[in-house]
């Protein structure tokens, strides 16, 4: 386990998570993709504070748990959206009956 | 070393397994599922970075709520049975994560990283530990720390103290943040008719 192979798992999550975010057409299965992508941001956070530290180290132990405390503040957002997000599902489920992107073109014409 | 090797790998397949099941798997339960195996792993990945508070936070927020509102989502919907087709964009949808895993792959390779050196890897572990554990002088001392000041200020370390002393402002606004996002959830959720 290294700083690289980490770097490389997190960046492997997120371009999954990408592809599904573009390759989908359930908008569930779209958000689903969307936590897979904060979840790889997430690890890049807290493996680079992990290995990698500025000078700051040197004045302020502390300053390593920076990207911990970056990665509670991106967990709180996705949260936060995933709730909105389902919302917002729901509400599109019941005014068109679908979750499907294709058919959601009320705003196109 | 070695052991965190194997542990490492085996979260790695695990996690990279499961999140490609995410995308591909047309049983959008079985998906929902695979992504509270994804969010498992990525905690044990936290455990293993020694970000324990993290781990916490991630299996209770990620495993516990938004799996379970996902699990909802798709069961309230009943296009669950048409699945989760792949759209129009298929080719571009390949083309440009894979270019970009490249990018990043070899960013992450072939930089420089300052990383921290191997005398102050411990005391770096040890820090991440405190901020969920209360580390005790003697526990200090085992881990060979043994001057009062360092013990003092590795005690001092911690999560919380960063919250509300350097990030006390997006600690406020992300509370805001919470508010905001109850009201709307409430307010989408009532429908129109309620008013």
């Amino acid at each position: 386990m290294s700083l690289e192979s980490m770097l490389i798992v997190a960046a492997i999550l997120f371009c999954i998570g990408l592809y599904g975010a573009l390759a989908r057409s359930n908008v569930i299965a779209v958000l689903m993709s969307i936590e897979l992508m904060f979840n790889g941001v997430n690890l890049t956070f807290v493996a680079l504070s992990r290995y990698v530290v500025p000078q700051a180290i040197q004045d302020n132990i502390a300053s390593v748990l920076t990207g911990q405390v970056f990665a509670v503040f991106i967990i709180t957002v996705a949260a936060a959206e995933i709730a909105l997000g389902l919302g917002i599902v729901f509400a599109m489920y019941r005014s068109t009956e679908t979750v499907n992107l294709t058919e959601a073109a009320q705003l196109r014409y | 070393m070695l052991f965190q090797d194997v542990v490492f790998w085996v979260l790695a397949i695990v996690a990279i397994g499961a999140a490609l099941g995410v995308v591909v798997i047309r049983d959008l339960f079985r998906s929902a599922l695979l992504l509270a195996l994804v969010f498992i792993a990525v905690a044990g990945f936290f455990v293993l970075m020694s970000a324990e508070f993290l781990a916490v936070v991630q299996v209770l927020i990620y495993v516990g709520a938004i799996s379970i509102l996902f699990i909802f989502a798709v069961m309230l919907t009943s296009d669950v049975r048409r699945g989760n087709l792949p759209n129009r964009l298929q080719i571009p949808a390949v083309v440009l994560p894979a270019l970009l895993l490249a990018a990043m792959v070899v960013t992450a390779v072939s930089t420089d990283w300052r990383l921290i050196p191997d005398s102050q890897q411990e005391r770096v572990g040890l820090v991440q530990t405190q901020s969920v554990n209360v580390l005790s002088d003697s526990a200090l001392e085992q881990a060979g720390v043994s001057s009062p000041e360092e013990m003092q200020e590795i005690q001092q370390a911690g999560i919380a103290d960063l919250l509300i002393s350097d990030f006390v402002l997006p600690f406020e606004v992300a509370s805001v943040l919470l508010l905001a996002a109850l009201i709307g959830a409430l307010a989408l959720a009532r429908g129109r008719e309620g008013t």
